[in-house]
């Protein structure tokens, strides 16, 4: 009796270009098995517009459209626009853009697609740089980390501004539904994605997805990894609902210090320094957990979530 | 519907258009002097007039982007800008004609800045000449609306599969009024039937759109936009005969010629300062003077066999255009000069830039130009260029005959 | 890459081919994983944390079966065994 805790249908074939042991290829794994057929895949510049490889490949089982980098907010406002002219409402349409072409270049287009509340669902899949370029620095690397335009050297330049919160983000537009996910938890991600597809209106989720290249460390800790960062807390799994925070997963904390080890990009952090950030992580945590708390207790009070304008049929 | 005159600004013009055509994806950002066609169509949409959906868009980048998406999907979309924003969407201008999209955008010609300038120049979308856009430049705002229909029916041709942009002058047509005959609803579809792709996505056939190639099959594709581009000109010659046989109105194809029966010298322009030069030919005929006017209505695809035809019967050409690009020479000088180049006609040519930024274009200025055009051909005169009206040294010489002619009532 | 004319190539750069028929990605590994059946015990775990979804589950024998064609040697499927059960051997 064969029983998997996720869908068993592949929606993404083997023989793309993807390196050994990309975080961002198993993700899509995963969020199209949570979707199913009836997807549209928009897909900006980005280490995406690679992996199912050079023309005339494909690997999806699902249309994708190629778009240019900073496009992807709007990109998926018009497929779902055109989808809706043309009567076909039960399409999940899917923007699929990295931290980069999110968090910095495709910002704005993002801010548009959520205010205009476009009933679409747009996935930042986190591999905290700009990798598709050769690993330059994005507003999405963690604090610490090197990067070819944060290369450390003599004067000890490694990036020096916290990761930008793209879920807090998303959160302040009033979005319906922002989440974070990662590949090491699939039932988890699967089930977000899916509760996503449900919802009518924008949708934001964050998927932690290592890339074992440009964080300089062994392929084979993939899944490893993201176990650690969710118990060291540096990234949290939760959901916002109309602004209700719910935190996942609490698990009992481990040091920042065995999550850095792993990788190798942040090997030249002194530990004076690393105990000042695992302070940092550990204050984002307990806000973190705070909100959840206030969240629902105000819910409790007034009797309803955050009011959001419905999308009017 | 049937048709009805109306009297209408280039911008409602362009909003009825629009209606006619039936996208059903409009994205649109707001720049002055557009801001009305975004408005009328609003208006429009609120009112169950035009069955669209309209995406309000953060920015004309992100206007184009929607549009290449939906287009994409398989349905009909439009967009409008001007100038600065014209100038945001240039990647995707790009991008719109790498992935074949038969998109029609209208623009407000309108300068660039700095200085900021809200008047009618044409740099903003000869800017674009080179991403293979269609381009065509209308003279009064009936030309706008029939420019937009004739557009979609070229564009959506399986043959070209390229999108056009319909170029109206900055508030000299956006913001005047005019009559316009808006034509019969059912007559327009009939002109131009549904958008039917072959290929868009489609989740019963999953396909990649737009994907990395190699430097061994990437010039074979954009081949393929250069050939596209090369039979537009005869399909836009039969779509405007096939215009006129439904609708009544002559366009003449890419390129018009007035009163060039005869002529030694002809004046060459786009976009509003023609009909101002219709006016200035008709003054200058009557004194006797055998001059003619070509109106350049197809910027792109070229009318290379158009001029090589004209040139074979005149003595001189004198390039009016209201764009200045740096480097060498305005974009209409340098388009004659290529495609007369490998013919044995030579006619005179002299540059004129007039206009620039929005200024006023009266007869009279379009008389000294051809005085000067006149006088400059027979003295064999080497200065290639003029600055009509420029203040300081380097402008325009006025020849006497320009300033001893009666004043005439503008 | 095959060499296509003008006129055989569609209007636009459209992907058509599957990947798993024309990228045998198997060629770029360095170790190979292999599975001790004894030691298996049907978690599902190796072919569920796979990148390239190169391990498939064989309905009749119930066991999972890598596809050596496309495993990239990554080595994720080793690390994750509850029970050691895959080890990554040198590709020879």
């Amino acid at each position: 009796m064969i029983r998997l805790s996720i869908p068993e249908e592949e929606l993404m074939r083997s023989g793309h270009v993807a390196c050994q042991g990309c975080g961002a290829a198993l993700a899509m794994r995963y969020a199209l098995k949570a979707l199913g057929k009836k997807t549209i895949v928009s897909i900006p510049a980005c280490c995406w517009a690679v992996i199912p490889g050079i023309w005339p490949s494909r690997n999806l089982e699902v249309p994708l459209l190629y778009t240019a980098f900073e496009t992807t907010g709007a990109s998926i406002s018009g497929i779902k626009a055109a989808l809706e002219a043309k009567g076909e409402d039960d399409v999940v349409v899917m923007g699929w853009a990295g931290d980069g072409g999110t968090a910095d270049i495709g910002i704005q287009a993002l801010s548009g697609m959520i205010e205009r509340q476009t009933d679409a669902l747009y996935v930042m899949y986190d591999n905290e740089a700009y990798m598709n370029t050769g690993i330059q620095r994005s507003s999405s690397t963690p604090e610490g980390a090197w990067t070819t335009t944060t290369p450390v050297g003599k004067k000890r330049e490694w990036k020096s501004t916290p990761k930008k919160n793209m879920v807090e983000i998303a959160v302040a537009h009033g979005i319906p539904y922002a989440a974070t996910a990662s590949v090491g938890y699939p039932e988890d991600m699967i089930r977000k994605f899916r509760k996503a597809a449900e919802i009518k209106g924008p949708k934001f989720i964050q998927v932690y997805a290592p890339c074992p290249t440009g964080w300089k460390m062994d392929p084979s800790k993939l899944v490893e990894v993201c176990k650690k960062a969710v118990t060291s807390h540096v990234f949290p799994l939760y959901e916002v609902e109309r602004g209700v925070y719910t935190v996942n997963l609490k698990p009992k904390k481990t040091p920042l210090k065995e999550y850095l080890k792993m990788q190798g990009r942040f090997k030249h952090l002194p530990d004076d320094f690393i105990e000042e950030l695992d302070r940092k992580v550990e204050y984002q945590w307990n806000l973190l957990l705070k909100k959840e708390e206030f969240t629902h207790r105000l819910k409790e009070e007034l009797g309803s979530a955050q009011l959001v304008f419905d999308k009017r049929e | 519907m049937a048709e009805k005159m109306l009297t209408l600004t280039g911008n409602a013009a362009t909003a009825w258009g629009v209606r006619l055509s039936r996208p059903k994806v409009i994205a649109a950002y707001p720049i002055t002097p557009q801001t009305t066609i975004v408005e009328y169509i609003a208006e429009f949409i609120a009112n169950g007039e035009l069955d669209a959906k309209y995406i309000k868009v953060e920015s004309e980048h992100s206007a184009l982007a929607a549009c290449i998406a939906a287009e994409n999907t398989g349905v009909r979309t439009f967009t409008a800008t001007s100038s600065h924003g014209l100038a945001l969407m240039h990647e995707m201008l790009h991008w719109a004609v790498g992935a074949r999209l038969p998109i029609v955008i209208v623009n407000a010609n309108r300068a660039m800045g700095p200085p900021w300038s809200i008047w009618a120049d044409h740099l903003d979308s000869i800017s674009q000449r080179d991403t293979g856009w269609m381009q065509s430049y209308a003279e009064n705002n009936q030309e706008i609306l029939d420019n937009m229909i004739i557009s979609y029916k070229v564009s959506e041709d399986r043959d070209v599969m390229l999108p056009s942009m319909v170029a109206e002058d900055a508030f000299y047509l956006t913001h005047t009024v005019e009559r316009v005959m808006i034509p019969d609803q059912d007559l327009v579809d009939e002109y131009l039937p549904p958008y039917e792709p072959e290929y868009y996505l489609d989740v019963n056939r999953p396909m990649g759109f737009g994907s990395l190639v190699m430097p061994d099959n990437y010039f074979e594709f954009r081949y393929k936009i250069q050939k596209a581009m090369d039979d537009a000109r005869e399909k836009i010659r039969r779509a405007v005969k096939e215009f006129r046989e439904i609708f009544g109105r002559e366009y003449f194809g890419l390129v018009e010629e007035y009163k060039t029966e005869g002529a030694d010298h002809v004046l060459v322009g786009m976009g509003t300062l023609v009909s101002t030069a219709r006016e200035a030919v008709n003054q200058l005929r009557s004194e006797g003077e055998k001059v003619g006017l070509v109106k350049v209505r197809y910027y792109r695809p070229f009318p290379f066999e158009e001029f090589r035809d004209i040139a074979q019967r005149v003595s001189s050409i004198g390039i009016m255009e209201r764009v200045m690009t740096f480097g060498y020479h305005g974009p209409l000088y340098n388009d004659i000069a290529g495609a007369l180049h490998p013919t044995d006609t030579h006619p005179y040519m002299k540059n004129y830039f007039v206009g620039i930024g929005g200024r006023d274009i009266t007869v009279r200025d379009i008389k000294a130009i051809y005085w000067n055009l006149k006088k400059s051909c027979e003295r064999k005169d080497a200065r290639e260029i003029e600055y009509v009206n420029l203040a300081g040294p380097g402008a325009m010489p006025v020849e006497k005959e320009a300033v001893e002619k009666k004043e005439v009532v503008q | 890459m095959k060499q296509y004319t003008w006129e055989e190539v569609l209007l636009t750069p459209i992907t058509t081919v599957p990947s798993d028929e024309m990228n045998k990605t198997g060629g770029w590994r360095t170790f190979r994983p292999v599975i001790d059946y004894d030691k298996c015990i049907r978690c599902w775990i190796c072919w569920k944390f796979c990148p390239d979804a190169a391990i498939r589950i064989d309905k009749e024998k119930e066991v999972p079966v890598i596809n050596y064609d496309f495993c990239k040697g990554c080595g994720v499927c080793a690390n994750e065994c509850p029970k050691n059960a895959i080890t990554m051997e040198k590709e020879v």
